[in-house]
């Protein structure tokens, strides 16, 4: 397993936001974190990413504990995510944001390649590298952030609602850039509210209520049982 | 009303440009033009001629002394909250330690006793306010929010108030006859004397200049570009993989250790420092200098530090309608500020990241696009 949480729970000072829960990534696999507002996916990323403590409970990461590393550590050992709202840096031009998702890295010939390879996928962004990040549209900006997160040449890239706010036309194109990502080779963790199209895209998925995992399937699973259906897909 | 301020903003930014986009060469011989005049500045030969620029209520080259110890620290608190974005309101204490830690070890009135000379004395002041910056910042820059600008300011109270009432820090009877600078003239005179204030201007305008050199290279390298980072967003930051704490420790030892320096040299050229000097007002002052300046910004900080602290002075001795108005030179001062905030928030001359981040639109609404 390229990481594994092990009933982790984490406390915001007094309020409990994740009771326990464990999941689990392989390597190669595009997984995805449903759930409503307030369900504590944003809170799993932070514990994961590690700016956030936790109370109790393990994350492995390619067998190691690093339930107590400093963030910055986990960086380069190969974990980076890519925000929720986007978290770019507003003064940075484009060029300047993705050089900082490189910042743990020294092999300047690997980096070349790797920006080439970002500005490829997002074209949007080649022609706007010298702009700063700030003034970029919301679409733009969400596809700086993972672009960014790209740059650090993650094992496990971790994307926190990608979609948000985009009009439906970005979101396919958001989606079908995450496809394409992890058939280049990258490990997603992919926390969505837009489920329909997370579970259509994920090999396997969990769903996250008031801080538990109350259901785990593969994406095809849990797009066609009812109770998902009901509750998240907006369809009885 | 806006027709002169858009001309006044255009004409700014044409300058800007100008400067952006003239020759490597010009440039050079400019920068080159503006030291040598801040260098010639001091002398009365030279001075005279600048109509009303010198002060009328006060010997202009002592201004240009306090101008210069200003500059410096405004240098020194933009790497905290311009490059950092870390709020300090007690930057004065470190100046204080700096002066004191010069005070307790040279002057005869110290209980120590140890009488060192100045120079020898000028790192461990250093050393020993970045250790304090170090030990203020351990704790609290690890926390995110408000605490540190309060933290800051409990300590430059504590300072004030331990320099008031502690026997060792001798309180407003202060320790006298501290040691100037070494250094004499062929004849035998000595070259930072008393009454003559041009040269302690003269060596805190070429620690500027050094100073400047270093926290530029700096902010050109990967510590300038964490330091952005985390000023832009801390948990991005540390996302990318920054070890945030650790350079905002930096950031704070770095300011710190400039504002020891500034504190030995004014040590040096006052040759008394007694409880009086530290006013909470004076952190407050450089702050303002360095917002006013254009945070972010060395050359913003620059002018900030130094037209502040000359706008104080130049009220010294103007009467208007039998009102001196050196005794409301805060209200004025307050006014420029409040005038600036609401016109121009960037500061003067702000960086041009500092300009975008200002236009952030991180923040908007997204509906369709
Ligand atoms: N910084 C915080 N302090 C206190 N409570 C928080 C904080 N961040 C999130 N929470 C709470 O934790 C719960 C989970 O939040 P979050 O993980 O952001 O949810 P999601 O990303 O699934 O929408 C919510 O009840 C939220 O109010
Ligand atoms: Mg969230």
């Amino acid at each position: 397993m390229l990481l594994e949480i092990e009933d982790v729970s984490l406390l915001y000072g007094r309020i409990q936001a994740l009771h326990g829960i464990s999941l689990t990534v392989a390597e190669g696999e595009i997984v995805a974190l449903i759930g409503a507002n307030g369900a504590g996916k944003s809170t799993t990323m932070r514990a994961i990413s590690g700016i956030r403590p936790i109370a109790s409970g393990a994350i492995r990461f390619n067998g190691e504990d690093i339930s107590k590393l400093r963030a910055d550590l986990r960086v380069r050992r190969g974990l980076c995510q890519a925000p929720e709202g986007r978290g770019i840096f507003p003064g940075m031009t484009v060029l300047e944001n993705l050089d900082m998702g490189a910042y743990t890295r020294r092999d300047r010939a690997g980096i070349a390649q790797d920006l080439d390879r970002v500005l490829t996928l997002f074209p949007r962004l080649a022609e706007r590298r010298k702009q700063h990040g700030g003034t970029l549209s919301g679409g733009e900006q969400q596809m700086l952030a993972v672009g960014r997160a790209l740059m650090s040449r993650p094992k496990l890239l971790l994307l926190d609602e990608p979609s948000m706010g985009l009009a439906p036309m970005l979101i396919q194109q958001i989606f079908t850039i995450i496809t394409e990502i992890n058939q280049q080779g990258t490990t997603i963790l992919l926390v969505e509210q837009n489920a329909q199209q997370a579970l259509a895209r994920a090999h396997r998925a969990y769903v996250l209520e008031t801080g538990r995992i109350v259901k785990a399937g593969t994406g095809a699973e849990l797009l066609h049982d009812p109770a998902v259906k009901e509750a998240y897909l907006g369809v009885a | 009303m806006t027709t002169v301020l858009d001309k006044l903003r255009s004409g700014r930014e044409a300058v800007g440009e100008r400067w952006h986009h003239a020759p490597r060469w010009v440039r050079w011989v400019l920068l080159a033009a503006l030291i040598v005049f801040f260098y010639a500045l001091p002398n009365k030969e030279f001075y005279q001629y600048l109509g009303p620029i010198p002060t009328p209520g006060a010997n202009f080259t002592q201004v240009l002394f306090t101008i210069s110890i200003y500059v410096l620290l405004a240098v020194g608190l933009n790497i905290v909250v311009g490059f950092a974005g870390l709020l300090d309101l007690g930057y004065f204490g470190f100046f204080a330690v700096g002066a004191y830690t010069v005070a307790v070890l040279t002057s005869p009135s110290s209980d120590i006793k140890t009488l060192w000379p100045w120079l020898l004395v000028v790192p461990i002041a250093i050393g020993l306010t970045m250790v304090s910056g170090v030990m203020l910042g351990t704790p609290t820059l690890r926390l995110r929010g408000d605490y540190l600008a309060l933290v800051t300011l409990g300590f430059a109270e504590m300072i004030r108030i331990a320099a008031t009432s502690s026997t060792f820090l001798k309180g407003q009877r202060g320790f006298n006859q501290i040691p100037h600078p070494p250094g004499e003239y062929a004849d035998g005179k000595p070259f930072f004397g008393v009454l003559d204030a041009r040269p302690y201007y003269w060596l805190v305008l070429t620690l500027i200049i050094l100073v400047v050199i270093g926290v530029r290279n700096l902010t050109h390298s990967r510590v300038g570009r964490a330091w952005i980072s985390i000023r832009e967003d801390e948990d991005a930051a540390q996302l990318m993989g920054v070890p945030t704490f650790k350079f905002k420790l930096w950031a704070f030892a770095a300011g710190a250790a400039i504002a020891g320096l500034a504190g030995a040299l004014f040590a040096g050229k006052q040759n008394f420092v007694n409880s009086q000097n530290f006013e909470l007002l004076n952190s407050i002052i450089i702050l303002a200098a360095v917002i006013f300046g254009g945070s972010g910004n060395i050359v913003g900080a620059i002018v900030g530090g130094g037209l502040v602290a000359y706008m104080i002075e130049r009220f010294r001795g103007i009467e208007l309608f039998g009102i001196e108005l050196y005794e409301y030179r805060f209200l004025f001062f307050g006014l420029v500020l409040v005038v600036m905030m609401i016109f121009r928030p960037q500061g003067l001359i702000p960086n041009r990241r500092r300009a975008a981040e200002f236009k952030d639109r991180r923040k908007e609404v997204i509906v369709g696009e």
